[in-house]
């Protein structure tokens, strides 16, 4: 099963490798993670996707908690939570597609950011399934380029992960 | 007064009470030795390498319930001391390990010397620190010492720039520390202590398995009480062993793969097993599926939540330290008017008895011929009345030393378990008779293990320790040549130990005592000899049987029944 860890952690150098090393050596799955600053400049926050059975993932939460950096955890798939993740995707865009292509942009809410004539640049923002779905619409052989940030999580309305 | 980063580390370790540092000094850590040098509180052991001292620093703590402290430079030292980190690590030692690092503004630059430590030692470590301003120096060590004492223990490494430790600030020791991040299990939840002490009561077939969980928290008296309190059946685990007394009738012996067949089968196959302070690893259970296979109530405590439902699925989990859970499992019992199941009871322990003579119990068939490794475990423990610290290093040896040397206390036994570190013995042994002197330290090794840090007989010249080395000397690799006999037919590659030195020389090379024995008529004599020259080191090389087994015997990935027994004897 498919599982959204988020977590707060010292802003300290070494922290993240502790959580990268920890994942690779016990085996875990990592499919993606992201990590910045929160408003308290002291403290990261982390979201990490990764799937298992409930036994490695249960595993997974203790071997991070474990971690002396990690200060607060938090399993937001075990509850109402929203994800989002940030994609740029660089597509060939000439003659007919050009039209066809704004409009897949514009149908899924994406923002062309860059154009040249040969060129569109795309943001788009939502769910790592919602952009999968866009890679898809497009079609692999229009695609130049892709970056994606790993999905961002957070609770829904009360759920809070603070210190 | 400002103080250099050197002067801070010393006067740190000072306030931690620190009264031995075990270490080998370099480049990195010249500011830091110049400081040793100036003051004599923290007194210094000088290794003859860095593995040793941490082992050394491992075998100290493990005795006592202090912290162990070792020190190296950059480098080769760090890398040195990472078998010894990891041995820490993997059985939970309470360590400080400080390392030297080249000047911080090197740092990445391949300078000499340079390693990466805190990401080299990262995996092996219960935390590190990279320490760039002197500013930070005692706060850190003040964390070092908290993070490796408190909660499950780990070794802790500072690595401390060579610019770091010759810079200047205020030196103000912290009082106390709060790490916002780390919060250690204190008591275990009160009402999951109560229902444990319902399901232990409603116990048809008990079992209490206890591990080094037991030694580190100190709980061996609560221990006791509960398994007397109940005359539940209690086995150890290898790290365990000393954390009920082996003398007791109601321990059935080490458990796993040389356990007892009356330990393996009784884990097998009860219907409550209370877990304290152990992990399930596999060399304890084995087949994870094979023990599934018989249903039962697992009620395990442990202070570390990962430990819990890691490999086997646990019924009721207690997070908390050992000593303070089983304190209020003995009141909630006490407290309580129902008593086990008598009836029940007195089947299972007729059960438990059936298996004891079943098994046989621990046998080998002596020789007036050949040495019997088992024989010589048996007269060290004689001889010493059951009371000396006993040190192992890796292989046959370690396995007879903890089935035949019966330990009643905790803190006796001190073997590396977890990462099982030939070389760990001879320099452990060394930190034991550091921190207790006075008292009998014995180092049960073989030819094979000891040759790993031999060199440390130099620092047993220097600082006096009149360890007594028992070699099992059985030519072979013994361990892994038994391996070759069971699973490899018999191609005994590479476990012949040829060239062999002539030890008692070697000994003699050294300054110390040596002594060859090589008739079984001549062991007890010898032991005696050797024990009573209390401020020697002697190093007793026992000719042993090259064809000897442990037994009985788990095959690694096989089920707790599926136990070998010694040949018919
Ligand atoms: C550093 C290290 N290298 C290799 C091993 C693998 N190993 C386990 S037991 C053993 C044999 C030990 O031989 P010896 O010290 O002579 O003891 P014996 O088994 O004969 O009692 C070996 C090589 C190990 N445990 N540690």
């Amino acid at each position: 099963m498919r599982h959204i860890i988020s977590l707060l952690m010292e802003n300290e150098a070494g922290a993240l490798s502790r959580v990268a090393g920890l994942f690779s050596a016990r085996g875990y799955n990592i499919e993606s993670l992201s990590v910045a600053p929160t408003e308290d400049p002291t403290l990261s926050r982390m979201t990490i996707v990764t799937s298992g059975s409930d036994a490695v993932i249960e595993q997974i939460s203790k071997q991070l908690n474990k971690l002396v950096d990690v200060a607060a955890l938090i399993d937001l798939s075990e509850g109402e939570h929203l994800e989002r993740e940030l994609m740029l995707v660089k597509v060939r865009a000439e003659g007919a597609a050009r039209e066809e292509l704004k409009r897949v942009a514009d149908n899924s809410h994406g923002r062309i950011i860059d154009v040249t004539e040969h060129i569109y640049t795309i943001e788009l923002t939502g769910s790592c399934a919602e952009l999968d779905d866009f890679l898809e619409k497009i079609g692999r052989d229009l695609i130049l380029e892709t970056v994606r940030t790993g999905a961002s999580g957070i609770g829904r309305g009360e759920r809070i992960l603070k210190l | 007064m400002e103080l250099t980063g050197a002067e801070i580390l010393i006067r740190c370790l000072q306030e931690e009470q620190v009264e031995y540092v075990f270490g080998y000094p370099g480049g990195a850590v010249l500011f830091i030795y110049d400081e040793l040098f100036k003051q004599d509180k923290v007194k210094h052991v000088l290794v003859r390498h860095e593995q040793a001292a941490v082992h050394a620093a491992d075998g100290y703590a493990r005795s006592s319930d202090k912290v162990g402290v070792a020190l190296v430079t950059s480098g080769p030292g760090l890398t040195n001391a990472v078998t010894g980190i990891a041995t820490a690590y993997m059985d939970s030692t309470p360590m400080v390990v400080i390392s030297g690092q080249v000047p911080t503004g090197a740092i990445g630059e391949d300078a000499f010397q340079e390693v990466d430590a805190v990401g080299i030692t990262r995996p092996c470590v219960k935390h590190n620190f990279l320490v760039k301003d002197v500013k930070d120096i005692a706060a850190t060590i003040k964390k070092a010492f908290y993070l490796a004492k408190t909660g499950r223990p780990g070794p802790v490494l500072v690595d401390i720039p060579k610019d770091v430790s010759n810079h200047k600030t205020n030196f103000e020791y912290p009082a106390s520390v709060t790490i916002r991040s780390y919060h250690p299990a204190g008591k275990g939840d009160s009402a999951q202590i109560r229902r444990a002490a319902q399901m232990l009561l409603e116990a048809k077939r008990p079992m209490i398995y206890a591990g080094g969980g037991v030694v580190l928290s100190d709980a061996a008296a609560q221990l006791a009480d509960l398994a007397r309190l109940l005359n539940f059946p209690c086995t150890n685990t290898l790290m365990g062993l000393g954390g009920f007394p082996a003398s007791d009738r109601l321990f059935v012996g080490m458990l796993g793969m040389h356990g007892t067949y009356e330990a393996n089968m009784a884990m097998q196959h009860c219907d409550v097993l209370l877990a304290v302070g152990a992990r399930f690893d596999d060399r304890v259970i084995g087949n994870v599926a094979h023990f599934a296979e018989v249903p039962r109530n697992i009620i395990h405590i442990d202070i570390d939540p990962s430990s819990i439902a890691k490999r086997v699925k646990v019924d009721l989990p207690i997070v908390g330290d050992v000593k303070l859970v089983l304190d209020e499992l003995l009141g909630v019992l006490r407290g309580g008017k129902q008593t086990p199941d008598a009836a029940a009871m007195g089947a299972w322990w007729k059960q438990v008895e059936d298996w004891r003579a079943a098994g046989g119990g621990l046998c080998y068939k002596n020789s007036t011929e050949i040495i019997k490794p088992q024989y010589v475990i048996e007269k060290l423990h004689e001889i010493t009345g059951g009371d000396a610290f006993i040190t192992t290093d890796v292989g046959q040896h370690q396995m007879w030393a903890a089935q035949y040397y019966r330990f009643d206390k905790p803190r006796r036994w001190i073997t590396s378990g977890g990462l099982g570190t030939m070389g760990f013995g001879l320099p452990a042994a060394m930190g034991v008779q550091m921190v207790n002197p006075g008292a009998t330290v014995a180092c049960i090794t073989g030819e094979g293990s000891i040759q790993m840090n031999i060199q440390e007989l130099s620092t047993c010249k220097q600082f006096h320790l009149p360890i007594k080395i028992v070699a099992l000397n059985n030519g072979y690799l013994g361990m892994v040549r038994q391996w070759q006999e069971f699973f490899h037919g018999n191609r005994y590659s590479e476990t012949y130990m040829n060239a062999l030195p002539d030890f008692v020389k070697l000994a003699e090379a050294y300054g110390h005592v040596g002594v060859r024995i090589e008739k079984p008529a001549d062991v007890e004599p010898a032991l005696k000899e050797a024990f009573a020259r209390k401020d020697d080191l002697v190093f007793m090389d026992f000719r042993t049987d090259p064809t000897e087994n442990v037994y009985p015997m788990v095959p690694g990935g096989r089920g707790l029944s599926e136990i070998i027994l010694a040949e018919e004897l």
